[in-house]
């Protein structure tokens, strides 16, 4: 077994080692963790594919962001376990029976006999000047500049949902409108009166 | 050398592992989330993988866009869910029942 090899298989090891952690963990927390951990392991393999780029990207956007927010949230809401966790034995027969049929189904697929070596033979390992980011970048700022922007629209509107959804006024805050305040005139705050004289 | 079997083999089981957590959590919409994550990831893999052994990097151009679009889904989601867990008190599946479906 080559070095390559073994680092493969170890990564996919503690890549389904954590899947299956993220699913049968009772707490939250745990999940949103071992999530954090598949992604680093996944990671490792990306590299191993020759993606360095997206690598980088899993974790920086993942593992720094969308986890993130993921833990956050879990803390946040002050969930109870107990009810949710009622049924989970009794789903769990049906669950792995259908998981493993599907996972049988698409072995029969895609298994050694019709993507094995000699099908389909490993590439020539890339130059070490190949540069991954630079080859993506061509792509993407030429041939793919249109989905490229669709892709930032999709962003945009994601921002615009999310504050649009969480934001909520209370009826009981007070605002100033700085608005109303710069256009106030003398007249509106100022009655001139004229009275006579007291003594 | 590692066969591109190996990678499709292992998108398969982690594809797997996360309908079965659908089928596990059904009333957890936090860990539904995180299930359709690592759905995506299995996808993921499947893409760099073909990338890898077909030398073309449209690939790995798609797993950049199924990375955007699953951020948004991910900040869409959790936002409903801080909604929905302030006006309903909870997260429970079975307890969104207002549509009457």
């Amino acid at each position: 077994m080559t070095f390559e090899k073994f680092v493969f298989y170890l990564f996919a090891a503690i890549l389904v080692y954590a899947a299956t952690m993220v699913i049968t963990r009772r707490n939250p927390v745990h999940s949103a963790l071992f999530l954090v951990l598949a992604f680093f392991a996944s990671a490792g393999i990306w590299l191993l594919a020759e993606a360095e780029f997206l690598a980088i990207v899993l974790i920086l956007v993942y593992v720094g962001a969308v986890m993130v927010l993921f833990l956050f949230v879990v803390m946040m809401l002050d969930i109870d376990l107990a009810t949710l966790r009622a049924g989970f034995i009794n789903y769990m027969p049906v669950g792995a029976l259908m998981a493993l049929v599907m996972a049988i189904e698409i072995f029969l697929v895609v298994g050694p006999g019709n993507f094995g070596l000699d099908k389909m033979p490993a590439p020539a390992a890339r130059p070490a000047s190949y540069n991954n980011t630079e080859d993506l970048g061509s792509v993407l700022y030429t041939i793919y500049m249109y989905q490229f922007e669709v892709a930032a629209v999709i962003l945009l509107v994601g921002i615009i949902a999310a504050i649009g959804l969480t934001m909520r006024k209370r009826p009981e805050t007070k605002y100033q409108n700085p608005s109303l305040q710069v256009r106030v005139k003398k007249a509106d705050r100022l009655r001139v009166i004229k009275m006579d004289a007291e003594d | 050398m590692i066969a591109l079997s190996d990678y499709l083999i292992l998108g398969a089981i982690l594809f797997s592992l996360s309908v079965t957590g659908i089928f596990l959590n059904r009333k957890n919409v936090i860990i539904l989330l995180m299930c359709v994550e690592l759905m995506l990831l299995a996808v993921n893999i499947n893409f760099i993988a073909f990338s890898h052994f077909l030398g073309d990097n449209a690939g790995q151009v798609f797993v950049f866009f199924i990375l955007t679009v699953a951020a948004a889904e991910a900040a869409i989601g959790l936002a409903i869910l801080v909604v929905l867990f302030r006006n309903t008190r909870t997260i429970n599946v079975e307890d969104l029942d207002s549509l009457k479906g």
